[in-house]
């Protein structure tokens, strides 16, 4: 059964009530809101996505307003870890994006089963593109386009490289577009379905886009990474897939990793097989179509 | 065969009887993981299921979350045995040992409990009359104390075990640096002279010691039932119940030792705390003659601690609550503090702890007060 099965009354009810449990990748998630920004949400983002069995969660989220004034006067929300709130209250318009924020955290900060760099993964063919770069240079938008037009969303923020064989491992979920990206979108795939805007966010003004269904229904297929790009958006300039030195990528790979000084020894040698397996670019771009005729030439 | 249990048993009915999880339901994984995860043993979970022989029989939706914090403790435990190395060089070099405490001598020392358990802070023992040397010669190499206003410098220094909390400022490692195990103003008084005597050499290490194995458990066991927290408390009791069995087993004497130590040392009553909790929490094998003794130091308030100790030292979730227990952690914080200090002095200094947070919303972060 999916999440779809709910009509959107429901779907509040066990939200709030004994609480939502998915399937998300390899993870089962339970949910635990009452908000109804997070209602709306989920059932526009998360209605592919199976229910897991509810005796079991590897991780227990709960987004609600603080149990103080600030429930009402200029009201806020909170991110609870099984009980425990690792981070101050946000303004409550962005209660669906802290709940993306949220799981983003609890994954990075706890499965140390992977090597987890912060990198859109897509995949084609069984073969993966890693994608790490700083906010700002249009890695979700171009993963966006991507897996718009036939690439599979891995993940457009979480890296997951196994440390035990040689794959990257998808975890599908709805793709963050900050500022002019939500109108690029828009009408570069019209049919692509967003979620509830936060505005006046740390990160700008935010919308989560649907993961396609098929990404969502393939979650549990893994890729072997063949391609490390560094994706950069210049708005003058054309289209340039650019070789990269492999020691400045490992370089850039570690700075991007969210657990490579705890794992320390096991994430460099895990580096070292990713880089060595993979070919290496930089890759500007200035749109989408180009970027598109470039990704589906990759051999 | 189902194995029943209540859910604020559960990290217990694994460490008396590991051999029990193949009984347990997803249910019972799901609690156990959150309460692990909240008290900080997945880790140590993964070594001692590991140790008994049983990991395979882990279903693996649940074993990924025991080898994830596993995976962190080998660098971990080379990071923590580095810089204790090199805070023994410094320390050399004015002829000064190093004796490491709690959660980083189980780490040089190699012991057991040491595997899987992650702590946030490096802990030393000093003489008292050599601690400003010690202070001067770790600030040459980067030790330095982090933002701390003048009044809670004074606090430190006059009435505390410590000195303020030290940073070394390339690598952000802390470090505590103490010169006792209970505060100046605490209501016992153990002889840091003595644990310092005591203190044994750690092997392949020129400077490095570490606490007698009595002076080890009774310290642990001060610092669980004394400093009033209690985040930790079924981490704490984990690993005193592992040391107890590590060092029973290798020296017959440890029980008799153990008493007469706590004697001398004044930690009669936390023993007596530490031994009775491990057995009603954990089912330590504690031999009962070595029980009955202990219980011979304390009176009749045995009935009272005991509904505050048995909900304060289960995991802080809520699986392990009842509507009693924030009372119960209530009260054990209140007692924390009536130990640590007489009221004339801890009642100005929460009163000015409490006005100096008021003021703080309204100062500019650099002013001094």
């Amino acid at each position: 059964m999916r999440v779809s099965a709910f009509s959107k009354v429901e779907l509040a009810d066990c939200l709030k009530k004994q609480g939502l449990c998915i399937r998300v990748g390899s993870f089962s998630v339970k949910i635990h809101s009452s908000m109804s920004v997070v209602v709306d949400g989920i059932f526009a983002l998360y209605s592919d996505y199976a229910l897991a069995d509810d005796d079991y969660a590897d991780f227990h989220i709960e987004i609600n307003p603080p149990r103080n004034a600030r429930r009402w006067y200029r009201p806020q929300v909170d991110f609870y870890f099984d009980g425990y709130r690792p981070f101050k209250p946000l303004p409550q318009d962005q209660a669906f994006a802290l709940f993306e924020w949220s799981f983003n955290w609890c994954i990075a900060s706890n499965c140390h089963t992977h090597l987890i760099l912060h990198a859109a993964v897509i995949e084609k063919n069984g073969n993966a593109v890693i994608m790490p770069a700083p906010p700002g240079s249009g890695k979700s938008t171009l993963t966006a386009g991507l897996v718009s037009k036939g690439w599979r969303l891995f993940s457009d923020e979480l890296a997951m490289l196994s440390l035990d064989n040689e794959t990257v491992c998808a975890l599908p979920r709805p793709v963050s577009l900050k500022n002019d990206s939500i109108e690029i979108m828009g009408a570069y795939a019209p049919g692509s379905i967003l979620g509830p805007i936060a505005f006046d966010t740390s990160k700008g003004t935010v919308a989560h886009m649907k993961a396609p269904s098929e990404s969502v229904a393939r979650a549990l297929e893994p890729a072997i990474p063949r391609w490390v790009i560094f994706p950069k958006y210049q708005s003058n300039q054309q289209a340039v897939l650019a070789p990269m030195k492999q020691a400045q990528a490992f370089m850039h790979l570690a700075e991007n990793a969210f657990n490579y000084q705890v794992l320390r020894q096991a994430a460099f040698e895990k580096l070292g097989e990713v880089i060595d397996q993979c070919q290496v670019y930089q890759f500007t771009y200035n749109n989408l179509d180009d970027a598109l005729e470039i990704f589906d030439g990759l051999d | 065969m189902s194995f029943n249990h209540k859910n604020h048993q559960l990290i217990s009915a694994v460490i008396q009887n590991p051999a029990s999880t193949a009984g347990f339901s997803k249910a019972d994984w799901d609690i156990l993981i959150r309460q692990a995860r909240r008290a900080n043993i997945l880790g140590m979970l993964f070594y001692f299921l590991r140790e008994k022989k049983i990991k395979q029989a882990v279903p693996a939706f649940a074993f990924r979350h025991f080898q994830a914090q596993a995976n962190l403790d080998e660098n971990y435990r080379d990071a923590v045995k580095l810089e204790c190395q090199r805070v023994s060089d410094i320390l050399a070099s004015i002829n000064t040992p190093l004796v490491v405490l709690k959660g980083a001598a189980y780490v040089v020392a190699d012991l057991p409990v040491s595997h899987g358990r992650l702590f946030s802070d490096i802990d030393i023992l000093v003489p008292k009359s050599g601690i400003a040397e010690v202070e001067q010669i770790l600030k040459l190499h980067g030790w330095l104390a982090g933002q701390i206003d003048a009044y809670d410098d004074k606090y430190y220094r006059q009435w505390m075990h410590e000195i303020p909390p030290l940073h070394q400022i390339k690598r952000g490692t802390s470090m505590d640096v103490h010169h006792a195990i209970l505060p100046e103003t605490a209501v016992l008084k153990p002889d840091s002279a003595l644990l310092l005597q005591a203190a044994v050499p750690v092997s392949g290490y020129e400077n490095i010691h570490v606490l007698a194995p009595v002076d080890m458990v009774l310290h642990s066991m001060t610092h669980l039932f004394h400093e009033g927290e209690f985040d930790h408390g079924i981490r704490d009791l984990i690993d005193l119940d592992g040391l107890l069995k590590y060092y029973a087993e290798r020296d017959t004497d440890f029980w008799p030792c153990l008493l007469a130590r706590a004697k001398t040392l004044d930690l009669s009553v936390p023993l007596f705390y530490g031994l009775r909790y491990l057995k009603r929490l954990l089912n330590s094998p504690v031999p009962g003659h070595v029980m009955a003794e202990s219980e011979e130091i304390i009176g009749g308030r045995k009935k009272i601690m005991d509904i505050l100790f048995d909900r304060a030292l289960l995991p802080d979730h809520k699986s392990c609550d009842d509507w009693f227990t924030p009372v119960a952690r209530w009260c054990l914080y209140v007692r924390s503090h009536h130990l640590r200090m007489p009221a004339y002095l801890l009642i100005p200094h929460l009163l000015r702890k409490a006005y100096m947070k008021r003021v703080a919303k309204n100062r500019s972060p650099d002013d001094k007060i």
